[in-house]
């Protein structure tokens, strides 16, 4: 899992799998540092990940709840066919972009 | 019968464990030359039933998940089971968006996502004893019933 900061964005290069037991240590981590660098838009990067739960919808959604009360928006890049379904099917497309490339 | 194959396996309730359960799964069905989309499927499904033994079952303590696959013909036949908590009300466990734990970031799409993923699902709960979570996917329909829509 890497994270990096720039200004008030953060991305999140997610794992190959994204279930239930990598989502505790990137919802962490990533609180951690939306608090420490006055996070307003963080950027899901699907590009190794080829697999994903509702435990990673729950990921985007707590996410997506820290940063909206500060104005802040969630986007996700880099996704493959399979999790543009899972995305779009859970919904959370209604609250997040998706891009092709970087943003 | 022919044209039958069994297998069982028990784990531990550790997440670590969730990336073993859903490879064993697809690594079984494969004799049923399934495309990659149904081992996805098939995958996300075991996922969120034993993310759900995991969590909600046993709260996070470490006691022991079973999974029961049956192929027969062109049909895998799964079962998740766990002896942990139960489920007081599984009409409303099974309501999109509905969790329990909404503090740990859980979205409440678990059956929703075995529901769209799998072609049955049903759910056996008793409260103190545990869940049996029981699937069906048959593989090579060729049809894709759930679209690009919202839950």
């Amino acid at each position: 899992m890497k994270y990096q900061v720039q200004e008030n964005y953060l991305t999140i290069f997610l794992p190959s799998e994204l279930d239930h037991h990598n989502a505790e240590e990137i919802r962490k981590e990533s609180d951690r540092l939306i608090e420490h660098n006055h996070i307003r838009y963080v950027i899901f990067d699907f590009r190794d990940t080829n697999f994903m739960d509702s435990s990673g919808i729950g990921v985007i959604m707590g996410r997506y709840k820290r940063v909206y009360l500060l104005g802040g928006e969630v986007f996700a890049v880099h996704t493959n066919e399979r999790m543009k379904r899972i995305l779009s099917m859970s919904g959370v497309t209604k609250i997040m972009q998706i891009y092709e490339e970087d943003l | 019968m022919e044209n039958t194959n069994e297998m069982q396996v028990t784990f531990d309730s550790r997440s670590s464990n969730e990336a073993f359960a859903r490879v064993t799964v697809a690594a079984f069905m494969t004799s049923l030359n399934p495309t990659v989309e149904e081992v996805s499927d098939v995958k996300t499904a075991v996922s969120e039933a034993v993310t759900n033994a995991i969590i909600h079952g046993y709260e996070n303590e470490i006691h022991k998940i079973t999974i029961r696959c049956r192929t027969e013909g062109k049909t895998l036949y799964l079962e998740v089971e766990d002896y942990g908590r139960g489920i007081e009300d599984v009409q409303q466990a099974m309501e999109p968006l509905f969790t329990t734990k909404p503090d740990l970031d859980r979205s409440g799409m678990g059956f929703s996502f075995m529901e769209a993923f799998m072609d049955r699902l049903e759910v056996v709960s008793t409260p103190g004893e545990g869940t049996v979570v029981k699937m069906e996917k048959t593989i090579g329909k060729g049809r894709r019933l759930w679209t690009a829509q919202p839950l």
